[in-house]
């Protein structure tokens, strides 16, 4: 784990060098353009507009990183072959990985939390004090990391074997997917093909359920969030990841470094 | 009899390419050799040979298709291996927007040292490989020259039984190459073994008690240097000058219809049944003998002369049918 740690604290240290934390900035211009502009528009709920704007800020910056930055995770540093000299090392191939999966999920980790930061101060520019609903916000900001998560575990996957372009065609393409998998679960196809529903029944397990991880609705307008839900996401976010990495660790295992 | 630092058992590696990965090419095939411990083993063979193959199959880059190794007893597939070897990869890149102190902490973290062991050691091979100056520099801003020596010095941090370098003297400049072979041979006064890659014939000549000529992805001959590139002198070289007076001499234009000239010398081949007779005729003739030199086969002619020989017996077998 030592090993895996060290990976970790490296891809991070990248992050921050390669300027990938300065998309604060630009969260931050939209947070404050946010606060001064939208209450001068609409009346009475800024908060609403501020609270819907942040979250989705956030979950939007937070996967173009996740997509973005995970792609590259593995390929880059076969590419420049920056992976030669530490193979060589007394580190395993899974230990690698997972240091990767760790340095972005840190990144990422990092990133949220400046932007809660920034979403809450927007939130006091608009009233006077928070109150014990706006804590909701958190929790959706918890999903979010865990949706983001599961995002780098399968951009990770895909960097392991193809080339960043296809990897994030095939986890966009998940991502979508994932969005869907109520549908393709109560989806009925004509009677004449049950053999349809059922494919997309099994499909719609398979795939990571992303539509769990949003509770927008229910934070912006200060609703309870179950604790069960909290816990259900969280086994549920671990688990998968888990699964995604150990898909990962084989067929890494095995690759040729030409 | 102490046992070889690395051995190798029939390896054999193919590549595969094509649509759908069908077609495979043989990269390797069937190597077997030894490196013995203590010993500086240089591995010679022209480009695309199977030398970067051997090795990153030896370090665990890529995998083999047939055959065994191992590097001190424990097999290349157990990673407590990794512990004994150092690696320098072929042209190395590392991460640009790292130091190289701050590389060389980053590879140490890998061999469960202490906070202080590491800053010693990241101190000691900086300063090792001339680098103290830079340590500060970002490796985005480093010349090949200079990633080459923060490569050597990852290679040798953790002070490895054996030291297993792809190309070590590649981009340098003549003081560059120097440097690194005053490594190799301080690396051998301390009893490590080490096997290198390369296809400068005069830094096997210089450094290795033992050379492996591969070619085609076959080991061609394992032996000392001379043994197995120095081959059978083709002649002899004469340098010498003729002064201006001396050009008029009867015998000065036969003399120098065999020369050629380059600056005010002149250079000539000879039989080496020939040598004594060729001197008299210069001596006659009033030239001035700078030197006399054996005349050898480059390490390219014997390359060529190994492909050559591979692609007969290949028709051979074509024609034959067998």
């Amino acid at each position: 784990m030592k090993r895996a740690g060290a990976v970790a604290l490296n891809t991070f240290r990248e992050a921050v060098r390669d300027r990938v934390l300065y998309n604060l900035v630009f969260f931050a211009l939209v947070m404050m353009a946010a606060a001064i502009f939208v209450g001068q528009i609409s009346i009475g709920i800024e908060e609403l507009v501020i609270k819907s704007l942040g979250l989705s800020a956030i979950s939007v910056i937070g996967l173009l990183i996740a997509v973005f930055i995970g792609v590259g995770l593995v390929y880059k540093e076969m590419d420049k072959r920056t992976l030669y000299a530490l193979l060589a090392k007394p580190v395993r191939r899974w230990e690698f990985l997972l240091g990767k999966f760790g340095g972005l999920v840190l990144t990422l980790a990092v990133n949220t939390v400046a932007m809660a930061a920034g979403l809450f101060a927007a939130l006091l520019y608009v009233k006077p004090h928070l109150e014990r609903m706006d804590a909701v916000l958190l929790i959706a900001i918890y999903f979010i990391l865990l949706k983001l998560m599961l995002v780098v575990a399968l951009a990770l996957l895909f960097s392991c074997f193809s080339t960043p372009l296809l990897a994030i065609l095939y986890t966009s393409t998940f991502y979508v997917a994932g969005l869907f998998v109520e549908e393709m679960r109560t989806f009925q196809f004509a009677a004449a093909n049950p053999a349809a529903t059922w494919l997309m029944r099994g499909l719609s397990y398979l795939l990571p359920n992303f539509e769990n991880f949003n509770v927008m609705a229910a934070a912006v307008h200060g609703r309870e969030i179950p604790s069960a839900l909290i816990l259900q996401n969280t086994a549920y976010a671990a688990l998968y990841c888990v699964i995604v990495l150990l898909i990962a660790a084989a067929v890494f295992s095995r690759r040729n470094l030409k | 009899m102490p046992s070889p630092a690395i051995e190798i058992e029939n390896l054999t590696k193919d590549y595969p390419y094509g649509f759908l990965h069908l077609k495979k090419k043989r990269s390797l095939e069937g190597l077997t050799m030894q490196v013995e411990d203590g010993e500086v083993f240089g591995f010679l063979g022209p480009n695309g040979a199977g030398k970067s193959t051997t090795i990153k199959l030896l370090v665990g880059l890529i995998f083999p298709d047939a055959g065994t190794a191992s590097i001190l007893g424990k097999p290349i597939t157990d990673i407590e291996m990794h512990r004994d070897i150092g690696y320098l990869p072929e042209q190395p890149y590392f991460y640009d927007y790292l130091t190289a102190a701050e590389v060389l902490d980053y590879f140490a973290r890998f061999h469960d040292l202490t906070a202080a062991d590491r800053n010693e050691r990241v101190a000691r091979m900086l300063k090792k490989v001339g680098l103290e100056t830079a340590r500060k520099i970002q490796l985005r801003k480093y010349s090949k020259g200079m990633l080459q020596r923060v490569g050597l010095a990852q290679a040798i941090l953790h002070d490895p039984k054996v030291v297993i370098l792809d190309e070590p003297m590649s981009g340098l400049d003549p003081i560059g190459r120097r440097e690194v072979r005053d490594i190799i041979l301080e690396l051998k006064r301390e009893g490590r073994t080490v096997l290198f890659s390369t296809h400068i014939l005069s830094d096997a000549e210089m450094l290795c008690d033992r050379v492996g000529v591969i070619v085609g992805g076959k080991l061609r001959g394992v032996g000392a240097p001379g043994e197995i590139v120095g081959m059978k002198t083709e002649g002899m070289e004469i340098l010498f000058e003729l002064p201006a007076n001396a050009a008029t001499a009867t015998n000065a234009a036969a003399i120098l219809a065999k020369a050629t000239k380059t600056g005010e010398r002149y250079r000539m081949h000879v039989a080496e049944e020939e040598l004594y007779a060729a001197l008299e005729q210069l001596r006659g003739a009033g030239a001035k003998i700078l030197s006399v030199a054996q005349v050898k086969a480059s390490l390219e002619e014997y390359f060529m002369h190994l492909i050559e020989a591979d692609r007969a017996q290949a028709a051979a077998i074509e024609v034959t049918g067998k």
